[in-house]
């Protein structure tokens, strides 16, 4: 699944935005220093495949309903960890622009769940590991299920923790997790039988084209190593993202963290965060009485004042964003009827 | 420069899985010929196409273009010398517009930016193309897509042509004008095609591959005439020298005859009267 | 028509909207990359349950449907697409957080079906300002415009060869899948064990078309590194005014919540 914009907020944007571009930077250079300038072309047209092999469904046994490759893993088998990213990245990155799937500042979220855990966990850890220097069909086809269904998971709990540390939604983590893990254990199976069909096919076609690809080098010590760091950077900038956001939404993360932890000590900092947050909040906005609900409420009577002046705002926003969109509308027919009367102008 | 451009001596080509594609193949071509390369299916054209400019590497023989002997050192003068132009078009076109990709090999050349353009505007204007500098490669016809792809290969001014099957794909009228192009041409030109009419027209010499083997090598017109050895090659005299069987008096009865097989799956005519 | 027919003609016709010629076509590539960029940044950036300071929000997207002359109906119908997924999410909102948030009459509205609204807009405005990106600047040239942003080249090229070969493929996928459809008579999907061999196939043809492609590069004296020709855009003053006067509009608009100032001219309540 996308992590979609309307669900992002700018700092879980912004912060997997970092990740995901200093990955490609790292991979960018891993791919440069390989000197396979084969790879040129063949990344570009197996990134064009995932769309053309997207175009073809299938059905998914006793459920009736269809499914297409997703991709990720089976880019990775072929390619390695670098250059795979790089594809999944690019493919992520036309979807976006040509499908709005996912959109712009997401982009950075889809391509750490759908790049990075096939890329660099389930392909080298998993996939790789379970299939050895030889490869056999058997062992390719379990090791490719059980590959995709943890790229699968982990890409999933990306998605849940991105959407709670947002905070647009207000899906609790639980409820939110609970629904999205068994939907992905499924699509992951799927996505594992289905990888596992096209590479037997292939390794029955051309072997060649996959033991390449085993027999390159593992990752060696020194790209381990800035892979740790990257990912470490990428740990404390989830972790500092997440926590800020957790206590700017208490009914989100910190409240299931709550439960789980069934931690008593919580309530107390949770209020000691608030104040903190309170104040904050009313230095930097402009509009305080409107700009954020008040999250829970301390006394009865603020509640009760605070529904009041947002009725109050309620009614005058409705108008005013009825003007407003009644404005952008005409401004925009104005224009294009001006344009239309200027043809050299407009072509 | 030697008037003996490309000289191919006893190459043998044995693919990694033992097949044989090529077998003691010779030939000598001049500067400025025109040779037409034919056969069947797996004959062996294509293998023999990519050794001229070293893609693949011969198992034994040698080829000598120009002055040089094909080896690493002097590949990259070889490529530049060597001007192939693919079958399929969109794997030769694979930059975002034209203009990119006629620029691609003199760039690859070391060549500056103003040199590049002239370059780039020349190839353009050759094949009457100029006017689809800005495009990108997928919004072009057939036709215009084969003349970009010469097109990217003009501006690293090769001597020598090599064409893989150039009408191929085509429409009638793109294909008479592709001929038209390809005869004003003065370099050397190595065409391998089905297309057999379009070697008549295009080709003074023909050889002839047939299972790796040069079967035959002479005058295009001589080897159009032997009927004998066009069909062990698996070939068929082109349209042109046939007669037209629609229009010849002796086989008019053969058309009044209602039709075995359903109008649509009958034998295309080219007429070229 | 097949519904893959329909698809792949889809991706084609936003492609070619980008060949226009209208003053947003011409502008740097920059300038609209920055610029949309901002505008995201700035939309996302409101709180879970504002709805009415987002509306203002809409001129960029229907300023630059006019000027660029892009088709109304096409545009919407592709952000139509996109909607269900972020309003599937939304939906959840009002079953999570039944805070009561306003009335209307005695109709009490809960926070999470504000909050939902206000995902609907998002969706709606995000997706929008990345259709029109590429309609009035095209792929390549934003590409173009991510690299002088610095990113490395090598994603670039590969940015660069995917786009060129989804046409070519994606009308193989098409081909593949008519030819296949045409003979399963109104079955929706291929049954799982011939998908490894379609998509086998296919995948085949890929590599050795990357093979083709290889070796006509090589023939053109590719060595590992793809030499840019430089085209002459330029950052100038029409640039700075047009990346200026919006992002300047954006945050006047983040910060000033237009809407319930000018409802607020008309019922007399300021906030």
């Amino acid at each position: 699944m996308h992590m979609a914009d309307a669900l992002v907020s700018p700092a879980v944007g912004g912060a997997f935005w970092a990740v995901a571009a200093g990955t490609i930077a790292y991979c960018s250079s891993r791919v440069r220093k390989d000197l396979d300038d084969r790879k040129v072309p063949l990344m570009g047209v197996l990134g064009a495949f995932v769309f053309a092999a997207q175009m073809i469904n299938f059905t998914i046994p006793a459920t009736g309903s269809s499914g297409h490759l997703g991709g990720g893993l089976l880019l990775a088998i072929l390619l390695g960890p670098a250059a795979a990213y790089l594809t999944i990245a690019s493919v992520l990155m036309v979807q976006a622009l040509f499908f709005a799937d996912g959109g712009l500042l997401a982009l950075g979220c889809n391509m750490f769940n759908l790049g990075v855990f096939p890329a660099f966990i389930a392909y080298p850890f998993i996939y790789k590991k379970l299939v050895g220097r030889e490869p056999r069909q058997a062992r390719m086809v379990t090791a490719s299920i059980i590959a995709a269904v943890v790229a699968l998971q982990f890409g999933s709990l990306g998605v849940v923790l991105q959407t709670v540390a947002s905070g647009v939604s207000v899906l609790p983590f639980n409820a939110f997790l609970l629904l999205m893990q068994p939907i992905h254990l499924g699509i992951g199976v799927v996505e594992g039988v289905v990888t596992a069909l096209v590479v037997s096919f292939i390794y029955q076609a051309r072997p060649d084209i996959l033991e390449n690809v085993l027999q390159e080098k593992p990752l060696g010590n020194m790209p381990t190593k800035s892979l740790l760091a990257v990912f470490l950077i990428a740990t404390v900038l989830i972790g500092g993202v997440l926590s800020w956001f957790a206590s700017e939404n208490p009914d989100g993360l910190e409240w299931s963290i709550a439960k789980i932890t069934g931690s008593a000590e919580l309530p107390e900092t949770e209020y000691m965060e608030h104040t903190k947050l309170a104040n904050l909040q009313e230095k930097t906005s402009i509009l305080p009485g409107y700009a954020l609900p008040e999250e829970n409420g301390h006394s009865q009577d603020a509640a009760r004042t605070a529904t009041d002046k947002r009725v109050g705002t309620s009614l005058s926003g409705i108008i005013g964003g009825t003007l407003t969109l009644v404005i952008c509308t005409v401004i925009g027919v104005l224009l294009k009827r001006r344009n239309s009367a200027n043809p050299q102008q407009a072509k | 420069m030697s008037h003996h451009i490309v000289h191919v001596k006893n190459l043998q080509h044995t693919y990694p899985d033992k097949t044989v594609a090529l077998r003691d193949v010779s030939f000598l071509i001049h500067h400025g010929e025109s040779v037409g390369i034919i056969g069947a299916n797996g004959a062996g054209k294509s293998t023999l196409l990519l050794h001229l400019n070293g893609y693949l590497s011969a198992t034994s023989g040698e080829i000598i273009i120009g002055d040089d002997q094909l080896s690493k050192e002097t590949l990259p003068e070889i490529r530049r010398t060597v001007g192939m132009v693919f079958q399929d078009p969109e794997d030769q076109l694979f930059m975002p517009t034209v203009y990119d990709d006629v620029a691609f090999g003199p760039l690859n050349l070391g060549l500056s930016a103003d040199e590049t353009e002239t370059r780039v505007m020349e190839a353009l204007q050759r094949v009457g193309a100029v006017e689809l500098r800005d495009k990108p490669p997928y919004h072009l016809s057939g036709g215009e897509k084969k003349r970009v792809a010469i097109a990217t290969v003009l501006s690293m001014l090769p001597e020598i042509l090599v064409l893989d099957e150039p009408t191929n794909g085509l429409d009638p009228q793109a294909r008479r004008q592709l001929i038209a192009l390809l005869q004003a041409f003065h370099h050397t030109r190595i065409v391998t095609s089905h297309d057999l009419d379009m070697i008549l027209e295009l080709c003074e010499r023909t050889i002839v591959l047939h299972e790796g083997k040069i079967m035959a090598d002479g005058p295009t017109l001589d080897i159009f005439n032997n009927e004998e050895l066009l069909k062990t090659c698996r070939l068929e005299k082109p349209f042109a020298m046939q007669g037209c069987p629609v229009c010849s008096p002796d086989k008019r009865p053969l058309v009044s005859q209602p039709p075995l097989v359903p109008p649509h799956s009958s034998k295309p005519h080219d007429h070229e009267h | 028509m097949l519904a893959i027919d329909g698809s792949f003609l889809d991706f084609k016709q936003l492609d070619l909207l980008a060949l226009r010629q209208t003053p947003v076509h011409r502008l740097d590539p920059r300038a609209k990359v920055l610029t949309t960029l901002c505008f995201i940044i700035c939309v996302v950036s409101f709180d879970r349950y504002q709805i009415s300071a987002m509306l203002p929000f809409l001129i960029y997207p229907a300023v630059l449907m006019a000027v660029g002359d892009l088709p109304f109906g096409y545009i919407m119908r592709k952000i139509v697409i996109v909607i269900p997924f972020a309003l599937m999410i939304g939906l959840f909102n009002p079953i999570f957080d039944r805070q009561v948030l306003m009335q209307i009459g005695s109709l009490d509205i809960w926070g999470g079906w504000i909050s939902c609204i206000s995902i609907l807009i998002r969706a709606i405005l995000t997706a929008s300002a990345a259709i029109i990106l590429v309609a009035i600047t095209g792929f390549p040239a934003i590409c173009e415009a991510l690299e002088k942003l610095k990113m490395p080249q090598t994603f670039a090229v590969q940015l660069l060869f995917l786009y060129r070969y989804i046409f070519v493929l994606t009308d193989e996928g098409v081909r593949t899948a008519r030819a296949r459809q045409l003979r399963t008579f109104g079955k929706r999907g291929l049954g799982i064990r011939h998908f490894g061999s379609l998509v086998g196939h296919l995948l085949l043809r890929t590599w050795e078309r990357a093979e083709r492609i290889h070796m006509a590069m090589l023939a053109r004296g590719f060595a590992g590194e793809i030499h840019s020709t430089r085209r002459q855009s330029h950052f100038g003053r029409t640039e700075l005014l047009f990346m200026g006067g919006w992002i300047s509009l954006f945050i006047l608009l983040r910060l000033y919540n237009a809407p319930q100032l000018l409802g607020g001219l008309f019922t007399g309540t300021m906030p």
